[in-house]
């Protein structure tokens, strides 16, 4: 890392000037923070008597059974909320409090880190505003009114591809124009420095518990972990910990309906280098620079952009980075809901898929962690509409 | 002294329109016109698909331009074009992923050559910009760079030492869109920057009206930039191109009258 907020090549802060200044000051702000006892100690609060941290690391005997190897998952769906977004809200509302800010802004897909930011605003006394993509509040109605009903106002997204892409153009449009007064509340680990920065900080409480639980059960590490990978940020949360260590860690991104233009969301696995968002990261879009559609049945996954630390994870190759389809995908999601009574968001599905995909390749005694991001009841409608109902 | 900063001296009337809207065919002759009108400096958007710094007015054109098929090579011949039948200098403000895309050093080449005379980076920041910076000056072009209210007196000093052409002062908190009235606070933010820098200086977002164009050239600027009121009239304009075209000399004769009711004196 250097003071631009670099990954390796990646990273950096490319917004127009009028954002600079909001920018530096957030960077300020939050280096101030991450040493500030009373500010770590109010966090923990929250973390813990509001959004119920910590959460289980649960063996799953029926999936572990049926895939040889023993499977456990990290219960973000246990998260308040339903999904691992409260971590970082409740921190960048928190330090939002603490710079004084008036107003929360946020960009949402799946709406689950609407949903947290609304919760955040609440419980902190912060009104919220959510831009979401057209596409997004259709298919995950749920979640706008739950936003709705905790006092956020969502706004519709009409531009682009009505999807989360265009929701971040929306946030950054509606930030630059009242920047003073507000603070942008980003979902993901992506975007301008400091945001890749201090969201995986945010998250990585996910890794710090997930390894002192599993020492605790097993006495060992993992010898593998998996993560749906979006913009990145449950990913990096439950990674982080594990970096300097031996385990394989594998990223899973959407892998939608095919190859083509238009038709994944798998910006690792085909993407290339470029900036969008404020960042430099590996990007889908076409020679000329312009950013592509992408496609994945899980709107949270749906982006054509990822974090710069991951597209440095990828170049130095200690993570990988694969891709579960739609199809597989939602075969994971009635599989897990079916052998272990937990119903996982479909971007969850990504990784649930995946690793049973790769379940072959371990040992009985080996064990692989799934990070469960976020449980289904919001995919719950949808999925039925697809499906016709259950299989 | 750059033709850019010459242009400046006047002050300068700065004219905005996105490079191929509605299509790159029109997109030519609507440069004619808006020169013909009496345009100082062409300031030709390269069309990008995730504008975050700009309001819905140039989205859309963005969207219209590149729907017409307008790609990198297309704004480069685009300004070709207006050179065969016009010297005025040329300004392309871009989003840096299609100057990363095509390799900088490409870009800048390739710009160079189409003679372009100035390009603004709307997402590159100064801390980000050493690369096109040196680039700008091995091939003759300005790097032009924006200024907001909130820039500090210490990176404006950055910004002053890395700038060319003009000083870009983005007269409000937002993005681009014609806005009916230009915030109060202009002047003395024109003073502010003014008291820092030599360079021209020039308002660009909100201005839309003969008056706020006097007001800003009152204030002291080196010129006003007018783009999503221009591009309004060729939105609403889109299958009737001799109404845009007729359109589009009245409004922009009107703003270049109005620049002449400057008090003060030239940089
Ligand atoms: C449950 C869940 N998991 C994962 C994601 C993807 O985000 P990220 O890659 O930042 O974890 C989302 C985003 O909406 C989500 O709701």
């Amino acid at each position: 890392m250097t003071e631009n907020g670099r990954f390796g090549l990646y990273g950096g802060r490319y917004v127009p000037e009028t954002l600079m200044h909001a920018l530096l000051e957030l960077e300020e702000a939050y280096t101030a923070a991450s040493t500030d006892e009373i500010f770590r100690n109010e966090l923990d609060f929250y973390l813990k008597e509001y959004a119920g941290r910590k959460t289980p690391l649960t063996y799953c005997r029926n999936l572990s059974a049926e895939l040889g190897c023993r499977v456990y998952l990290k219960r973000e769906d246990l998260l308040h909320g339903g999904a691992h977004k409260l971590n970082n809200t409740l921190a960048q509302g928190l330090l939002a409090k603490y710079m004084g800010k008036k107003k929360l802004i946020a960009e949402t897909g799946a709406g689950q880190h609407g949903v947290a930011t609304a919760m955040a605003g609440a419980v902190l006394g912060l009104p919220v505003e959510v831009y979401m993509g057209e596409t997004d509040c259709r298919r995950q109605r749920l979640n706008v009114f739950r936003m709705e009903m905790m006092g956020a106002t969502v706004h519709p997204v009409t531009t682009g591809t009505r999807t989360l892409k265009d929701a971040v153009n929306e946030a950054m449009r509606a930030w630059v124009a009242t920047v003073e007064d507000t603070a942008y509340v980003l979902g993901s680990v992506v975007g301008p420095h400091p945001y890749p920065l201090m969201v995986r900080d945010f998250q990585s409480v996910i890794g710090r518990e997930t390894r002192e639980q599993i020492l605790t059960k097993e006495g060992r590490l993992p010898d593998a972990v998996i993560a749906c990978v979006g913009g990145g940020s449950n990913a990096i949360g439950i990674f982080h910990a594990f970096l300097a260590d031996d385990v394989r860690l594998i990223g899973v991104e959407a892998g939608g309906t095919g190859t083509g233009r238009g038709e994944h969301g798998a910006t690792l696995c085909a993407g290339t280098p470029g900036v969008l968002h404020g960042a430099l990261s590996y990007l889908l879009q076409d020679e000329d620079g312009q950013i592509e559609g992408t496609h994945s049945v899980s709107a949270g996954l749906d982006y054509p952009g990822v974090g710069p630390e991951h597209s440095m994870l990828k170049d130095t190759g200690r993570v990988e980075y694969h891709s579960a389809g739609d199809a597989e995908v939602l075969n994971a999601f009635f599989h897990l809901s079916k052998s272990e009574g937990i119903v996982p968001a479909l971007e969850s599905s990504h990784a649930v898929s995946y690793a049973m995909d790769i379940a072959g390749e371990f040992g009985k005694d080996d064990i692989l962690v799934i990070c469960l991001s976020g449980r289904g009841d919001k995919d719950v409608a949808a999925v039925a509409e697809m499906t016709g109902g259950c299989r | 002294m750059t033709r850019i900063a010459e242009a400046c001296a006047g002050p300068a009337f700065i004219a905005f329109t996105v490079a191929g809207d509605p299509d790159p065919g029109m997109s030519v002759r609507i440069a004619r016109t808006l020169i013909d009108a009496g345009a100082d400096i062409l300031e030709l958007g390269v069309p990008f698909s995730d504008p975050p710094g700009d309001g819905p007015t140039i989205q859309k054109a963005d969207e219209r331009a590149l729907n017409a098929g307008t790609t990198t090579d297309t704004v480069f011949s685009i300004v070709r074009e207006i050179r065969a039948f016009s010297d005025i200098p040329i300004v392309l403000l871009t989003y840096f992923n299609p100057v990363y895309r095509r390799g900088p050093d490409r870009f800048y080449r390739e710009a160079h050559e189409a003679g372009v005379d100035g390009i603004l980076i709307a997402d590159l920041p100064v801390e980000e910009a050493d690369e096109v910076v040196d680039l700008s000056r091995r091939y003759g072009i300005d790097q032009i760079f924006l200024v907001s209210r909130d820039t500090s007196p210490k990176r404006l000093k950055v910004i002053a030492r890395h700038a060319g052409g003009f000083l870009y002062l983005v007269s409000v908190h937002g993005v681009t869109g014609a806005r009916p009235e230009i915030p109060e606070e202009l002047p003395a933010f024109i003073h502010r920057v003014r008291e820092q820098t030599a360079l021209p200086l020039a308002v660009g977002f909100g201005i839309s009206t003969p008056d706020h164009v006097s007001a800003v050239c009152r204030a002291g600027a080196n010129g006003a930039i007018v783009g999503s009121a221009i591009v309004e009239i060729i939105e609403r304009n889109l299958s009737r191109e001799p109404e845009m075209m007729a359109g589009l000399h009245a409004y922009t004769s009107s703003l270049t009258a109005m620049k002449e009711e400057r008090s003060g004196s030239s940089p």
